[in-house]
């Protein structure tokens, strides 16, 4: 049977494309980690920099994108969040909400440099906040608020319609009906979500290149309007313009793996979580 | 008609206040980088952008011909969507149709993992490893080319692509299949002929984000297409996309300069091409979902 | 079509019309329910006596492109009349729903949700309540020792119960009922009958049902809609033995429907 033959063959074949990109993505990440781990030793994660970069620790870096990653969260989860409950519980079809739905397509498809553009116009030169965390931080809001606001929705239509009737047919009003019956049960969905767009924002190079990042910066910041280092920032500098290149390949690999593990990680956690969270709300 | 308590208006009002921050913010984008863009139309002129070369710092006559970026952009996009269509789509398909369910519970995370790595470091591994690669493969004088950076854009694309087509192809109606089937077509005949073709449009509609994707791309293609800024259509030379032109020339350029404003424009070319790509592909999916309700 | 009412008017409905957008559900619909009967809302699917069941506590006024036209009296007083204040109307009227749909919360904490938003917040006083509620509801006795248990480990005929109990925590005169034993079974099907008989004497109870049998066995006055129209309406032993009209007849002797 010939033909049998042939479909087993193609099977192996479109197995063998799947498996090759799997395959693609763990070579990567065992590549960062068998030359990152040398590097990493107590002093590279809480030193500072020295001599350019090319020793030392990288502990403003880290420090840097903890800070611009906060800012992001505090300025986007709330606005995020309350825009998927209007556009979940309130919005009615009709023009604003067909705008709406058009400007979070449109700024989901934003490239990264674009808004970095941007954060440069508005908050570095226009509001004045200059190359600042302040800066770097809203910048980043507005790039991971459609990732926050998708999911959040998605969150909140998980709840199923039952409930909101049972709440308001006891004569509860529409934003208590929300509050008591709703929102309890789609907070873990929503920060889950929120927590993917943190990853995001901690890995993003292109936004904060020209609105906050910082090369050599041996000291941490003391307030939102100071310039700081930033993991991402980090690499790409020692790996494409730090005068000798070869002799900083270990402390480039050193901060891609940290940079790798801390991203991963923060989207490990919030995909456990999510699965755990569904498992506890069965309807 | 509902009399409604104080409370549940002032919250309305609240929540629909932050939903208009999205539209705030695009018009806000738009508006600044026409800004700071604007000028330029003035003096040196909107003609300029159409010049050959780009060459913005020269003590002759600087060039701000968008040409070479642009073409740089389209071949490293056209490259990496060679690339990624193939397996993305190879991909999803067997996710979908061939692969047993534990498997598919433990790929899907996995290639959905790619998607997470910052492009930073998929340029740094670029940087290192795939461009050495690429030179001695190829023989060449230097693997920061056009190929390197497609091959990396590629990686990057596929997980869009894959997730995408892959609902598309589950929401094709299991009626379909078991009709072919039941014809005594075999499994291989019903995913070609019958599923994929009606899965088509979701599948397009991922390709064309994987691709908005691929254009907007900055970092990794910074580090490993060499940044020469020449008209080409070979794979093995080096490129400048137009993401790498803002990102690598900014830090560098004098406020107000003309070569700052150009930066500018290049700025909206790119935006109003990944917008024009995405709706496209939004409005493509949307005719999709509706056909399949 | 006016109801040979013992005592007085509860629900009485003037040319009801109602639209969901272009589409015409209810076609000028008059009826006098009188207080403290069980009227039951027969017809076929489709035919609008789940929508005229919810025109009465106005919950389709969540549906986008509802629209009503004509009066719905409860008490004496329009409920669509501008200012109503829909929260105490349905303080008043309460509902129960075809598929029993708890809150994921515990057994006390569904009941009492209903008197805490309404200002109840003292834990004795919610505890009388819920005790009450339950017991009305016939159902205290199986859950008394296990009121903080998630209500959704009861079984289908307990969590129905459960949402009656919730329903009659917030103290209405109104309870409407739609379809509520279509999703049990017969045993917990009878229960809740016995339980409409003996809620009867202190509330007004308007009960959808496609189950005839179950329209004669437990109401006072049956209401027979046919594609958006009340065909009839008068005491239930007159329209099971002595229809009036000819599609009445029709419906009950089972020739359609």
């Amino acid at each position: 049977m010939s033909k049998a033959r042939t479909e087993r063959a193609f099977f192996w074949l479109m197995r063998g494309a799947t498996y090759f990109i799997v395959l693609a993505i763990a070579y990567i990440i065992l590549d960062i980690v068998r030359h990152g781990l040398p590097a990493i030793s107590w002093r590279f994660l809480t030193g500072f920099p020295q001599k350019s970069g090319a020793e030392g620790g990288i502990l403003p870096a880290i420090v840097g994108t903890s800070c611009l990653v906060i800012g992001a969260i505090v300025a986007a989860l709330p606005v995020g969040m309350a825009s998927a409950i209007y556009l979940s519980e309130y919005a009615r079809q009709g023009a604003f909400v067909r705008t709406l739905r058009l400007a979070i397509v449109t700024l989901a498809g934003v490239p990264s440099i674009v808004f970095g553009l941007f954060g440069l116009g508005l908050f570095v030169l226009f509001l004045g906040f200059g190359a600042s965390i302040l800066s770097g931080s809203l910048t980043l809001a507005c790039m991971i608020l459609p990732t926050i606001i998708v999911s959040s929705e998605e969150a909140l239509r998980a709840v199923p319609q039952s409930l909101r009737e049972g709440s308001l047919a006891l004569g509860a009003t529409k934003w208590q009906t929300i509050y008591e019956n709703v929102l309890p049960y789609s907070l873990p969905g929503m920060l889950t979500g929120s927590i993917l767009g943190v990853g995001r924002a901690a890995g993003e190079t292109a936004p904060i290149l020209l609105t906050v990042a910082a090369f050599f910066l041996p000291k941490l910041p003391r307030s939102v309007f100071d310039q700081v280092m930033a993991l991402p920032y980090h690499l790409y500098i020692l790996a494409t313009q730090h005068p000798d290149v070869e002799k900083v390949r270990p402390m480039q690999y050193g901060t891609a793996l940290v940079l790798l593990v801390l991203v991963l990680g923060v989207s490990l956690g919030a995909i456990v979580l999510r699965s755990h969270f569904r498992r506890k709300y069965r309807w | 008609m509902i009399a409604a308590h104080w409370k549940d208006n002032v919250v309305r009002w609240i929540l629909l206040a932050a939903a208009s921050t999205s539209i705030v913010v695009v018009i806000l984008i738009f508006l600044f980088l026409i800004k700071e863009a604007a000028p330029f139309a003035h003096h040196p002129g909107l003609r300029e952008l159409f010049a050959r070369r780009w060459n913005p710092v020269s003590f002759q006559k600087e060039s701000f011909g968008l040409l070479p970026l642009v073409t740089g952009s389209l071949l490293v996009t056209a490259l990496a969507t060679a690339v990624a269509v193939p397996f993305g789509v190879i991909g999803a398909i067997y996710l979908s149709e061939v692969a047993a369910t534990a498997e598919r519970e433990l790929l899907k995370p996995f290639i959905e993992l790619l998607a997470g790595i910052p492009s930073v470091v998929i340029g740094f591994f670029g940087l290192v490893v795939l461009a050495p690669w690429v030179k001695a493969v190829f023989h060449l004088a230097t693997g920061l080319t056009a190929l390197t950076g497609a091959l990396l854009l590629a990686l990057m694309a596929i997980p869009t692509i894959i997730s995408i087509s892959e609902d598309a192809i589950r929401a094709v109606p299991m009626s379909y299949k078991e009709a072919s089937l039941a014809l005594g077509a075999s499994p291989l005949q019903t995913i070609w002929r019958i599923t994929v073709p009606a899965a088509l449009p979701g599948i397009i509609a991922a390709v064309m984000l994987g691709m908005g994707r691929v254009i907007g791309e900055t970092m990794a293609v910074m580090m490993v297409t060499g940044n020469a800024a020449i008209v080409t259509f070979s794979p093995f030379e080096s490129v400048r996309t137009m993401t790498a032109t803002i990102a690598a020339e900014m830090g560098e350029v004098p406020f107000g300069s003309d070569h700052y404003r150009a930066l500018f424009w290049v700025g909206i070319v790119l935006l109003l091409a990944t917008f024009a790509i995405n709706l496209v592909a939004q409005k493509v999916l949307k005719r999709y979902r509706l056909a399949h309700e | 079509m006016t109801a040979n009412s013992p005592s007085e008017v509860k629900i009485e409905v003037e040319g009801l019309n109602f639209f969901y957008g272009p589409v015409q559900a209810l076609f000028d619909v008059a009826m006098r329910i009188p207080a403290r009967q069980v009227t039951a809302l027969i017809g076929p699917s489709g035919c609008g006596k789940s929508t005229f069941l919810r025109t009465v506590n106005r919950m389709n006024d969540i549906i986008p492109g509802a629209r009503i036209e004509g009066k719905v009296l409860i008490d004496g007083r329009d409920i669509y009349a501008n200012g109503t204040d829909v929260v105490t109307l349905r303080k008043k009227v309460g509902m129960v729903f075809q598929k029993s749909n708890p809150f994921p919360k515990s057994v006390f904490e569904n009941v009492a949700y209903g008197p805490r938003i309404h200002g109840a917040a003292a834990r004795p006083a919610l505890a009388e309540i819920v005790e009450r509620s339950l017991r009305r509801a016939g159902l205290w006795d199986e859950v008394k020792d296990r009121l903080d248990a998630s209500a959704l480990d009861l079984s289908g005929g307990q969590q129905q119960r459960l949402c009656i109990a919730r329903a009659l925590a917030i103290g209405p005169e109104i309870l409407l009922m739609d379809e509520p034993a279509s999703a049990l079974d017969p045993r917990s099907t009878a229960r809740i009958e016995d339980l409409i008989g003996e809620l009867r004497r202190d509330y007004t109870i308007v009960i959808v049902t496609h189950n005839m049998q179950q329209a004669a066995r437990v109401s006072d006055f049956t209401a027979f809609f046919y594609e958006g129209q009340l065909i009839e309406f008068g005491r239930t032993k007159q329209i099971f033995t002595m229809p009036r009209e000819k599609q009445t007849e029709d419906y009950i002797t089972g020739r359609f429907g």
